[in-house]
């Protein structure tokens, strides 16, 4: 059945030398777990992809019950985990995927750094890769203070203060976050919330796309 | 592919079962909690409509009268006051309670307030008329009659459900 209908589209649209291009690719030994057990250190990209999908995912589902807003952020937050059917799992899955794609990020940059996978020609996608880092800080800044809860509240008033003492420009990156010079409140939660779920994810995608292309182009690093 | 005759499994095929099985297992493991927390609504036991105390027993005449009820409705996490009207009156052994709100278009009618009918609902938006029992009369705008709450006394006082169409 399935074969019949992937034949049927493919006889019109000839989709296989597509698919054949993003998914068939020869994975060398010395990256293969199946041929030497330690090269499992190989997986935590594709490890930092798959947490990333899980994020993207229960992130969108987690948004059909949260209100970004002042005077009801807490309370939805309260109600999703504690009334809604699997609420708690699939808030916790948002809440523990945060961690662990940063746990995840940090050792794919310790096995790229120690295999030397960022020398020429892949110096482009290193930078890539730190730019990607430096979004997933920014989502993981701006998700904290969501729930609104009182921790969410004081680690922005310290990650604020932390902007607002760099020189010169730090009054204003501490505005242009907050949405005001003083008040950590409505203006700020919205704006994270924004930042959040629109311009950080779309960043995110932006750079993994080009992270992955490069690496297509390119081809996984030889061995040691 | 194997051909058709050959009942053993490859070592291929038996990769593509087991991979595609296990892959599916963890699919299904992470969009299942998902799907389920996104359907809750349509899964939510209906709250089988409270019924509402609304007046005595001894209040009620053989002509409707207007009487307004409050109760309190949950939303999610907010919880609101919502008022309603309807119109009760006894009719022999009987109580009827009709809601105010028209068939038409949905304004607010009210008993008797047009001079012409007096005996009538009327709807000052569109001149919707309906009989004491709430039949709509035919030619004025309306298309069926107006909802009639579920109603029940208990120990002399008027409760009311939910309003439900008549037709």
């Amino acid at each position: 059945m399935l074969q019949r209908v992937y034949d049927w589209v493919d006889e019109r649209l000839d989709i296989t030398p597509m698919w054949r291009d993003i998914a068939d690719h020869e994975v060398p030994e010395h990256v293969n777990p199946a041929h030497h057990f330690s090269a499992f250190v190989y997986c935590f990209g594709g490890l930092t992809f798959f947490i990333t999908v899980i994020q993207i995912l229960s992130g969108m589902f987690l948004t059909m019950y949260y209100v970004p807003d002042i005077v009801n952020a807490h309370e939805s937050v309260k109600y999703l985990q504690g009334d809604v059917a699997f609420g708690t799992i699939v808030r916790g899955m948002h809440h523990w995927g945060a961690s662990l794609v940063i746990v995840m990020i940090f050792l794919h940059t310790l096995r790229v750094f120690f295999t030397g996978a960022y020398k020429k020609p892949r110096e482009l996608n290193w930078v890539v890769g730190v730019l990607i880092f430096f979004v997933m800080l920014g989502l993981g800044f701006t998700g904290y203070l969501l729930p609104w809860d009182m921790k969410a509240y004081f680690a922005t008033v310290v990650g604020l203060q932390i902007a607002e003492s760099v020189p010169l420009v730090g009054t204003l990156t501490k505005t242009l976050l907050a949405g005001d010079p003083e008040i950590i409140g409505a203006q700020t939660l919205t704006r994270f919330f924004a930042i959040h779920v629109f311009f950080l994810p779309g960043a995110l995608l932006g750079l993994l796309a080009a992270h992955f292309i490069m690496i297509r182009k390119q081809g996984i690093s030889g061995p040691l | 592919m194997s051909d058709e005759q050959n009942h053993n499994v490859s070592r291929r095929q038996f990769l593509t079962y087991t991979l595609t099985g296990v892959g599916g297992f963890m699919a299904a493991g992470i969009i299942l909690p998902m799907a389920r927390f996104a359907i809750d609504p349509v899964l939510q036991a209906e709250t089988e409509g409270d019924m509402k105390a609304v007046t005595d027993v001894s209040e009620l005449t053989e002509n409707p009268q207007r009487f307004d009820f409050s109760y309190e409705q949950v939303d999610a996490w907010v919880t609101s006051e919502v008022t309603e009207t309807a119109f009760i009156y006894r009719s022999g052994e009987e109580i009827v309670a009709l809601s105010n709100t028209c068939t038409h278009l949905g304004c607010k009618v009210s008993w008797g307030s047009s001079s012409d009918h007096p005996n009538q609902f009327y709807c000052p938006c569109h001149g919707g008329r309906y009989e004491k029992d709430g039949t709509n009369i035919e030619g004025t705008p309306p298309t069926e009659p107006l909802h009639r709450y579920v109603v029940e006394v208990r120990e002399g006082t008027v409760y009311v459900g939910k309003a439900e169409p008549q037709v």
